[in-house]
This record gives structure tokens, sequence and C-alpha cells, in this order.
């Protein structure tokens, strides 16, 4: 009977995990979506319990060390879940990430260093350990660097750009490997396993430290995806069905996202993760040299321009979401609007950290969903656009992208700004963007650079607005 | 048993590539962080390796410290996502409003 009742409710988990997974791709379902898969995610621990205490039951110890490490992961977890600003959403997605791999890390640790206990004996059981060390570690150690890059702790030092990293990853991918076997061939030892944990875990540290920061999120979804694979492999340590399905789950659906944000980024994944930083083979591919012609302006220029506009287009990129001003930018067009001006905003697929980023940004700067155009929206609507303030972006700006079949951005898609009548960029710099490519629109006479901070040009700018009468009813 | 675990592996991989399709890519952080949530499912290894322990202090320590891991990464997750999806949510409910 209690079997009866363990897998339906394993099998009403999974159903509602599934459903959870295909809501989250859908705009209107997604809150519930991810609601019901929390949801899934209780009923499961709750089946699990309920099935232990029917059939063998749960000392008094087991009781004490589940709060424990209930009480102090749940905490932390709602309190960074609560703390961590808007902006800082792809370290964080990394830091969680990481911590998941971790968790299936020492539970394959303990059922290698216990085999008894944890009726982990035999080939199978050591395959099963082995896949769950390996990419349980890689798994943490990868996350944790992409976090520690993302947060600008760390950089990339020259020696991984050379191709030698290579040779030691892969002498890291061996060293994994001999661990492995030693495993296999010598059960009563733990020396292989401890090789597995470390060479793996070096391997998670030299693949991800190379990767430049643009390509961050594809890597952090990739790792995502790696974490349902170390879950899937804990799943067969520890012979829970739900836990294989789950993990397996997570690692399609990651693999699909993934490949779904390199098209948006015009990358493959080969080349995100062994290219290393596309820069330092690309500034010479083409489209190089120094800038000339470049006209930049006063921000009381740019609040003339704007204030004779009749429709606006505002390109909000990575820079705007660093200097972390959105807040500012919603003020801007709400002056804006309330002086009749149309605006929208041109979201590029890549535009901010990571896809689908500004949008959440944009969101909590209160504008309203939809004045956000997508970019094959936006684009035909270029032409009939007075002014365009481009934000902080770069490479999603460069006419290049479309007239020189000779650039490394050539095919990769655009906002066609240079359309519009007028275009300003606020930047902070001449300084290329992340492909370290020159951006043509810069050179264009219809285009006028605004340099500074994004925050503080866009503040500026405010108060020139207001001191036009903008803004005043 | 080894077999049918194989089975479920095969069957739930299929699953997952057929469950995201076309993602709009307002979604792919959200999603990503929810996927992610669910990836903390191992609290259910976690918990396993505590309960079947007995008195051996050192998978209990291991256990508990891969339960608090599993859960950061679960309520964190989850609650992370909720708090971006309902910025997009609230847009509509406002509009009405007015």
């Amino acid at each position: 009977m209690t079997d009866l009742l363990k897998y339906a409710i394993e099998l009403v988990a999974v159903l509602l995990l599934a459903l959870g997974i295909k809501g989250l791709s859908k705009v209107r379902s997604a809150r519930g979506a991810n609601q019901l898969a929390a949801l899934a995610m209780g009923l499961a621990v709750f089946g699990l319990l309920l099935n232990y205490l029917g059939t063998s039951g749960i000392s008094i110890a087991a009781w004490t060390w589940i709060i424990a490490g209930t009480l102090v992961g749940g905490v932390l977890g709602v309190i960074t879940a609560q703390r961590v600003p808007m902006t800082s959403m792809p370290e964080t997605v990394a830091l969680f990430n990481g911590c998941g791999g971790m968790s299936s890390l020492l539970v394959a640790l303990a059922a290698a260093l216990y085999p008894a206990v944890l009726e982990a004996a035999g080939p199978v059981a050591v395959v099963s350990i082995v896949v769950s060390v390996f990419v349980g570690a890689i798994t943490f150690t990868g996350s944790i660097v992409a976090m520690a890059k993302l947060q600008g702790w760390l950089s990339t030092p020259d020696w991984m750009q050379s191709r030698a990293r290579h040779a030691v990853n892969i002498a890291l991918a061996v060293g994994s490997l001999v661990g492995a076997v030693e495993m296999l061939r010598n059960a009563d030892s733990s020396t292989g396993l401890w090789l597995v944990v470390v060479a793996s875990g070096l391997l998670g540290i030299g693949v991800t430290l190379p990767i430049g920061g643009a390509d961050m999120p594809v890597v952090i979804s990739l790792l995502n995806s790696y974490s349902g694979v170390a879950a899937a492999a804990a799943g067969f340590v520890v012979g829970s069905q739900l836990l294989i399905v789950a993990g397996a789950m997570v690692g399609a659906a990651g693999l699909i996202l993934t490949q779904v944000m390199c098209n948006g980024m015009n990358r493959s994944l080969v080349s995100v993760l062994f290219g290393g930083a596309l820069g330092a083979t690309a500034a010479t591919g083409g489209g190089g040299g120094e800038y000339t012609n470049i006209t930049s302006c006063s921000v009381e220029e740019c609040a003339l321009t704007l204030e004779a506009a009749e429709r606006v287009v505002i390109v909000p990129g990575y820079g705007l979401a660093v200097a972390q001003a959105q807040h500012t930018l919603r003020e801007v067009t709400r002056v804006l609007e309330s002086a009749g001006i149309d605006v929208s905003y041109a979201i590029h697929p890549v535009a901010g950290r990571m896809p689908g980023h500004m949008n959440v940004l944009l969101a909590e700067a209160d504008v309203p969903y939809e004045q956000l155009q997508e970019m094959d929206q936006i684009n035909p609507e270029f032409p009939a656009t007075d002014v365009v303030l481009v934000l902080g972006a770069n490479d999603v700006v460069n006419p290049q992208a479309k007239s020189d079949p000779n650039s490394p951005l050539y095919g990769m898609p655009v906002l066609d700004v240079q359309d519009a009548r007028t275009v300003f960029v606020v930047k902070r710099g001449m300084s290329a963007g992340y492909s370290g490519i020159k951006n043509d629109l810069f050179e264009l006479a219809n285009t006028s650079m605004l340099f500074g901070d994004a925050k503080k040009v866009l503040g500026d700018l405010l108060v020139e607005l207001k001191d036009l009468g903008l803004g005043k009813k | 048993m080894f077999v049918e675990f194989l089975w479920v592996l095969l069957l739930g991989s299929l699953l997952g590539l057929e469950l995201i399709g076309k993602v709009p890519p307002t979604l792919h952080t959200p999603l990503m962080s929810g996927a992610n949530a669910i990836s903390g499912i191992t609290v259910l290894a976690a918990l396993t390796a505590i309960i079947k322990a007995g008195d051996n202090t050192v998978v209990l320590l291991l256990g508990s410290i891969s339960l608090g891991f599993a859960l950061f990464n679960v309520i964190g997750g989850f609650l992370v996502t909720d708090r971006m999806l309902a910025m997009f949510s609230r847009k509509p409910a406002r509009k009405e409003n007015r």
C-alpha cells in the first residue's frame, strides 16, 4: 500500500515538474509554472519522508541533521533571494547552480566512502558515483568561477588565453579518468576517489576561467544543464527514479536553452567553450582601425532634439545594466511621455547581462510591458523614428553586421538604428564593444556621442528636460 | 533494476528535450533560474543519505551539508525566479486598475 502511494506521489511530482518547465517558457504562464514546480518539489520531499516513515522509520539523529541542514540552507536561500539586486541576477543563478552541483558531489562522496551504508557497491554504483562526483565538481567550481568573473572578483590570467590551457585541461580530464579506473579496480582504497574530486574540480576552473564575461550566460546555462546531469547521477547512486527523471529533464532542457541562447548571440557552443575571448582573434579580422569623424554633443543638445521629437526609441544595453541606470531611464521616459512623445524600447535578444535580463530590469523599473519591442518588430519602424537613444549598447547596433561580409559580426542580428533620423549614443568612452570591433555607427553623420556613465548622463538629461519645461503639467 | 533506471533516464531526457521548443528571449533568464532551482532536486538524495546513515556520523554530516547546499539552491532559486516573474505579471494587473 505504501509502495502504491509512493509511486503515485512520485508520478504526480514528475508530472508537475514537467508542466512547470513547460509553463516557464511562456510569458503568461511562467509565474504559475514556477510555483507549480516548487509545489512539485515539496511534494517529492513529502513523499520521500512519508515512504521512509512507513518502512524503515527515521531516527531522531537523522531528524536532527535534516532540520539542521534545512534551516541553514533554507534561511540562507531566502535571504539571498530577497537581497540580491536584479542587476546581479547572472551571478546569483551561477551561485545557486554551483551549490546544486556541490550537493550531488557530497552525496556521491558519502556513498563512495561508505558503500555499505547507502547500498552503493558494485561497478554500476561506482560508475554512477564517478559521474556524480565528476559532473558535480565541475558544476561547482565552474559556477563559482563564473560568479566571481561576473562580480569582477576574477579576471582571466594571460596564460589562460594561450593554447597551453587545452593541454592542462586534457591532462585534468585524463587524471579524472585514471582516478575513476582506480576506483573500479580497487574498491577499498579512496585514492582514486580523491583524484577524481581534485582533478574534476580543477577542470571546472580550467574550462570556465578563459571564457569572456559576455559569454558567461551561455556557460552558466550549460553548467545548469550539468547540474541536472549530476542530479540524475546522484539518482542512480541512491536509487531514486524521481531524481533521475527530474535531473534528466533539467539536463536536456538546459542544453536546449543553451543552444537557443547561442543562436541569439550568433555564437556556436564550441567557440564559446574552446575559443576563449572573441576579441583576441576577431579584432584583426576586419573593420578595425581608428575612429575618425566622431561627433560628440552635450546633454543640452540632446535634450533639445528630444523635445522636438515625436517618436523616440530607446536601445538599452549591457552598459545600462552595469550602471544600474534603468530607474533613471524610466524617469526620463516618463517626462518624454508626459510631453506627448511616443516612447518605445528596442530589446535585442541578448541585451543586458544575459538574454532576457534587460526585460527583467526594465520591468523592475516599471516600464510597461507593451512598450518593450523585440528586434523583428521594431526594425521596420526605425525609418519613421525621430530619435534613437542607445544606452550602453555597442555590437547589437553595429551596421557592419549587415553591410560588411568580412566583419566577424557579419550575420549577427542587429537593430537598424542608423535608419532613424538622429541617433544619440551614450557611452563611457571610445573603447570597443565586447567583440573588440569598431562600430561604424559612431561615424555616421546622424550619430552623436554623449560620453559618460549612463546613469549620470540620464540624470543630467532629466534635469535639462525639466528645465525645458517638459514633464510639468 | 539498472536497466529500468536507464529507461527512466532516457525517457526523462527525451521529455526535457521536448519541453522547451520556442522560448521568447524575455524568458531566458527566468527559465534558466527556474530550471536551476529544479536541479536542486538532489535534496532527495541528501535526505536519503541522512535517513540511511544510521549512526555513521560522517555520512550524517555529509548528507546534512549536502541538504543545506541543495535547499539553498531550491529555495533561493524558486524565490528569485518568482521575484523576477512577479515583475512581468504585475503590469497588466495595474493597467486594469487604472
